[in-house]
């Protein structure tokens, strides 16, 4: 076999064995919560001969190591249980949101890593004008803000004072609609979209741009550079073809590891703006107890994460001739 | 160390950096004397109405609450717990952070592994639900509060510092040293982590900066400490009062003191990236 499939097979291995210890993690965690673990997944509101329906389910009535496979055997099997507030299988509650939170965090971080990627190499290629301070300064600022806070001071004034844009939610109020294209390929979404995008991307901005910018800084003093001047080619030429595609690597990396940070600030977005998303939901699960939720939704993030990382992980080890397949 | 403090405050970022962060550490230091009321207290009007959400005026420079409480007040006494829950999780999650990204990028093999893999699955925990479970699991106190970011944060600076160390150890020096016979701990720490110590640093103000804002957040989602004021419990009270829709100055300070606060540490890790990498200075 060869070393980049030898390679790619025992990352691959490895994230299984991260989720796997991702679930024990989970498994433990949701039963050392306060409470009689037994009020904690069943819902006391159900009739008594439902209530013993839910502890079979969950094995709840059997020692702790057969439960602990009964959830591993249930959690592959994509069984998450009943939520307790909707009554609804906990994969479907999830199913309505995971949508929305899909569309928020693909815009926002597309739209963060576009910018930051160019100002970045902006900044570097400018490096120690009062330009460069600026955007620094800027992306900094936008770091360093809650975006829970950026999203109330957004809100009060370009909604609130301006209305320009909607105080939140997905759609107008009483156009819930069926459908992917009903529901995303309209004027109305684009315009609930608009102002979570921009407090988003404010945060995320920051990572890209700076990493881009070091990036670029160490690119520029290899020797290519000098010798693309020496041929004559144009400053923008050598920034934008040259400098700049080289500088990318570490960004590459950056945007797995920038999307399991955005999941946090995800969940404080959907909050602020009333976005009906996964963010949302698992901090109302937690507020209300509703467990399955809380667990299934957890594990989904983590999953995400995870594979992101595998993926980031991949093309760092086959771009980098430095790191070694090992 | 002198030498870097001086180069600091020659530097524009790093001294705007430097003059915030001493500006607030002197805040929390003098909060009893510059607190004009207690920050609990409720203010009453002469006909004895509370003082509902009142606008900025002379006796009370930030305006009231909707409990009639002092906004100035409570900023100020805020800015005690930022300070000590940033502090206190930077310089653990620094620690820990760099001596697992050292031993294991050092090692390699299956140390390497082992560690990583325990970065994967913790790169795998969502921060904030993680951050509210543990919350809701140990009770709302400051110390869990900080456990929690800890037991998270150490990952970022692992991950970036590791694949340094990857880096440098590839690097001739580290092989020369090894052919004098250097042995694995002397090259870690004499010849490895000054390397490091810019990355590290800049790690540190991160982390800072990280744990205030996770505090402030997980305060906003209604799982702060109850006996004491942060700045994002102050946020969190705002927001559940609907204060965005009249009442700026209940909202704006004490986010803007969070901003200042966490952006003063990001100014000193810049800097000091600038003066302790002599790749990156000019």
């Amino acid at each position: 076999m060869s070393g980049i499939s030898w390679f790619v097979g025992k990352r691959i291995l490895q994230s299984i064995v991260t989720l796997f210890v991702l679930l024990t993690l989970l498994f433990f965690m949701f039963r050392i919560l306060p409470g009689d673990p037994t009020t904690m997944f069943v819902d006391a509101a159900l009739p008594v001969e439902a209530q013993e329906a839910v502890l079979q389910q969950f094995g709840l009535d059997k020692p702790l190591s057969e439960q602990y496979w009964l959830y591993l055997k249930n959690f592959v099997q994509g069984d998450f249980g009943i939520s307790f507030t909707s009554r609804e299988p906990v994969v479907e509650v999830i199913g309505h949101y995971i949508l929305p939170t899909m569309m928020l965090m693909g815009f926002t971080i597309l739209v963060a890593l576009l910018i930051g990627v160019v100002f970045g190499a902006l900044a570097a290629w400018y490096r120690g004008t009062k330009f460069e301070a600026a955007i620094v300064s800027v992306a900094l600022f936008f770091k360093s803000a809650p975006i829970f806070w950026v999203g109330m001071v957004a809100l009060a004034l370009l909604s609130y004072t301006l209305n320009l844009f909607p105080t939140g939610g997905m759609y107008e109020p009483g156009k819930e609609s069926t459908g992917f294209f009903q529901t995303y390929m309209n004027l109305d979404f684009l315009h609930h979209l608009i102002l979570p995008v921009i407090v988003g991307s404010l945060y995320y901005i920051a990572n890209p741009l700076l990493i881009m910018r070091s990036s670029m800084i160490e690119v520029m003093e290899e020797d290519f550079i000098e010798m693309n001047r020496a041929k004559g080619l144009k400053e923008s030429t050598i920034m934008f073809r040259h400098a700049m595609r080289n500088a990318m690597l570490p960004v590459v990396t950056e945007i797995a590891l920038l999307i399991g940070f955005a999941i946090g600030g995800q969940v404080l977005l959907e909050v602020v703006f009333n976005w009906p998303g996964i963010g949302r939901l698992i901090v109302e699960a937690i507020q209300r107890n509703d467990y399955p939720v809380a667990q299934a939704t957890f594990f989904l993030m983590g999953f995400i994460v995870i594979v992101l990382n595998l993926f980031a992980d991949l093309l760092y080890g086959l771009l980098d001739p430095r790191v070694s397949y090992k | 160390m002198k030498r870097t403090f001086k180069l600091l405050l020659r530097d524009k970022l790093g001294l705007i950096g430097i003059i915030v962060l001493a500006f607030f550490i002197l805040v929390a230091i003098f909060s009893p004397q510059l607190l004009h009321f207690d920050p609990m207290e409720q203010h009453y009007t002469g006909n004895g109405e509370l003082k509902k959400m009142e606008p900025p005026s002379n006796e009370h420079i930030l305006g009231t609450t909707r409990m009639g409480r002092d906004v100035y007040s409570q900023v100020i006494a805020g800015t005690r717990v930022a300070l000590f829950v940033g502090f206190t999780s930077a310089i653990m999650v620094t620690l820990i952070g760099t001596v697992i990204a050292l031993i294991a990028g050092y090692f390699g093999g299956w140390v390497d592994d082992l560690l990583m893999r325990a970065t994967d699955v913790v790169y795998g925990i969502p921060f904030l639900p993680f951050a509210m479970i543990m919350i809701a699991v140990l009770g709302p106190s400051i110390w869990n509060i900080i456990i929690a970011i800890v037991l998270i944060s150490w990952r970022t600076t692992t991950r970036v510092i590791r694949s340094e160390v990857l880096t440098i150890k590839n690097r001739t020096f580290i092989q020369a040293a090894k052919l004098n016979g250097a042995g694995p701990f002397r090259i870690i720490f004499r010849h490895i982590a000054p390397n490091i110590i810019p990355l590290a640093l800049v790690f540190g103000s991160l982390a800072m900066g990280t744990a205030i804002v996770t505090e402030a957040s997980v305060s906003f989602l209604g799982y702060g400490d109850p006996l004491l004021i942060s700045w994002g419990k102050i946020l969190f009270d705002a927001y559940i009062a609907h204060a965005i829709t009249d009442a700026w100055w209940w909202v704006v300070p004490p986010g803007l003191a969070i901003t200042l606060l966490v952006m003063s540490g990001f100014f000193v890790s810049r800097s000091l990236e600038e003066i302790l990498n002599p790749r990156l200075s000019r």
